[in-house]
């Protein structure tokens, strides 16, 4: 078993050959160039499953630089497997501070969520995405959404969303709930909550989504808008548990609901542990909360 | 964007002046011949039928003109403009709003698991309707207009038998008010009862929208029923044409007269 010391003769800066990096940086790159298009690029085999964020990693490992500080974000976790996973891959095969703490990142991985505290410029956020293609579930040929997105033929997206009004009675779309880039692309967020969605427009940090089994990468420079998709009569609403978190005390942030016991017990929590952790060492404490 | 872009006035046009014009269509898959030289002028409110046997042409003659496939030689005007030299973005807005195609399978042409509404609605919010109200009910009277219950809007087509799944196809295609509709086998499959009220249905609604239609079928009565002027082909060339009572009454050709002397008298 490899330790952080030994990674410089075992595996090359972050894993992937500099070949393979030079490739997912062009299309990064090109990405960044064409807000919210996907460019497909040529993804490598992972030591991970599909599923588990291999194009996540790759987007990271290709943007990686030794000074980095990676922070690595599970559901807005930074304790679960995946995140520990992924963030040990890139200890050992980059040897690169980590950090649980958003602002102190330079660099963070996340899947299904953006972190509680603000980015700021000069962070890069890297999503980790399963289904790119926003009309997927909608047109099943690749070749007709290609062309949908060449011909702006968007109508699809809001029978999507007819569909909902229809059977819910409102827009139940409620995680990977697309956008409309800078007024051109349709794009899929990856499955963060609605409630996240106007964190991804107009935020200073630049965002890179990565889908390592459909082979896509595509991006959205700081300062980009995006904007969720509606109706005149039923306009976008983010949603949240209407709960307090039991630990912090904390009204606005998207919250987990955690079974404690057999008998009905529950509590909310944020699903943001550094988020919450950082508001606990202020001193804010929840319903259920100790004082720290 | 609001509803009203996707009202369309129809204008006023010269009824003197052809809405289509086709000049030697050709097609061909290799060296076979999938339709040859096919020439006619299709008039505002005008309904042509194309006849003939399965493998005459018809159909690839049909989705030449609807430009679902290139053709090889020729040329297509609408309302005075080249179809074939069109950007691929202005044909396919024309595909939605101008024009509609009703396949013969209506699986084909509907979104299986999208509820009539969602299907009816569809081309609007293709072509920017954005609130939900005057969406849904816009839909609600096209069903009603198709004779689908307005109670029957949320379910989706998969629960809705032959007949009502082709009418529903009628009601998406209609909902933009096109002015040119190709019809592909409108009855195909349907049994001659929900045949005869699908066939009413449509001389309705040809008669009141002002349609000008194409359709294709190899049944004779079809075209009795709907057509003004017909088209009979045989072996990807149009071997007779003229007004339809004309041409079924006393059919010319050879192919013509085999074809309608093959109906069963019943």
């Amino acid at each position: 078993m490899l330790d952080a010391g030994s990674h410089a003769d075992a595996y090359n800066f972050a894993y992937l050959d500099e070949q393979t990096k030079r490739m997912i940086r062009r299309a990064i790159l090109k990405g960044i160039a064409v807000p919210g298009y996907q460019v497909p690029f040529a993804s490598r085999e992972m030591p991970m499953p599909y599923g588990w964020g291999t194009g996540g990693v790759q987007v990271t490992a290709a943007c990686l630089v030794p000074e980095d500080r990676l922070k690595v974000i599970d559901q807005g976790a930074d304790d679960t497997t995946n995140a520990v996973s992924i963030r040990r891959f890139f200890q050992r095969t980059a040897g690169v501070a980590v950090t649980e703490s958003t602002p102190e990142a330079t660099l963070i991985q996340t899947r299904h969520r953006i972190p509680e505290t603000p980015m700021t410029e000069g962070q890069i956020l890297v999503y980790q995405v399963p289904i790119p293609e926003p009309l997927r579930f909608l047109e099943p040929r690749e070749t007709e959404t290609r062309k949908m997105h060449e011909l702006e033929e968007y109508g699809l997206m809001h029978v999507k969303l007819y569909e909902d009004i229809a059977r819910h009675g409102q827009i139940a779309t409620s995680y990977a709930y697309p956008v409309k880039v800078e007024g051109r692309y349709v794009m899929d967020p990856s499955p963060i909550p609605k409630f996240d969605n106007p964190k991804l427009s107009g935020n200073p940090a630049i965002q890179l989504f990565g889908a390592g089994r459909e082979q896509r990468i595509y991006a959205l420079p700081p300062w980009t808008e995006a904007v969720s998709l509606d109706f005149d009569d039923h306009p976008f609403e983010t949603s949240k548990a209407p709960h307090d978190c039991d630990l912090c005390g904390a009204r606005a942030s998207y919250l987990d609901e955690v079974i404690t016991d057999d008998q009905g017990g529950r509590m909310f929590v944020c699903s943001d542990t550094d988020f919450c952790a950082g508001r606990r060492a202020e001193g804010h404490v929840g319903r259920l909360g100790e004082a720290a | 964007m609001t509803l009203h872009s996707t009202d369309f006035p129809q204008k006023m046009r010269d009824p003197d002046q052809p809405l289509l014009t086709v000049e030697n269509l050709t097609k061909r898959y290799g060296a076979r011949i999938g339709c040859a030289d096919v020439s006619f002028d299709l008039y505002p409110g005008e309904v042509l039928g194309i006849v003939g046997e399965s493998g005459s042409g018809k159909s690839t003659l049909l989705s030449c003109l609807a430009g679902h496939q290139r053709a090889d030689l020729g040329r297509i005007a609408y309302d005075g403009r080249d179809v074939l030299a069109m950007s691929e973005t202005d044909r396919r807005r024309l595909g939605r709003t101008d024009w509609a195609y009703v396949h013969q399978n209506p699986r084909d042409g509907l979104r299986m698991g999208v509820s009539a509404g969602g299907n009816v609605g569809e081309r609007l919010m293709a072509v920017g309707a954005r609130h939900y109200g005057q969406i849904r009910g816009k839909a609600v009277d096209w069903l009603g207009r198709v004779e689908i219950a307005a109670d029957r809007v949320d379910d989706r087509p998969s629960s809705f038998s032959g007949g009502m799944q082709q009418r529903l196809q009628i009601a998406r295609n209609l909902v933009t008010s096109p002015r040119l509709v190709f019809m592909d086998e409108p009855t195909g499959g349907l049994d001659v009862s929900v045949q005869a009220r699908l066939l009413d249905l449509l001389r309705g609604l040809v008669r009141d929208m002002g349609l000008s239609v194409i359709i294709v079928t190899h049944d004779l009565a079809v075209v009795r029923l709907l057509a003004h002027r017909l088209m009979v082909m045989k072996s990807g060339r149009v071997v007779e044409q003229g007004l339809t009572d004309q041409v079924l009454d006393d059919p010319q050709h050879a192919y013509t007269q085999l074809l309608v002397s093959s109906v069963l008298q019943v």
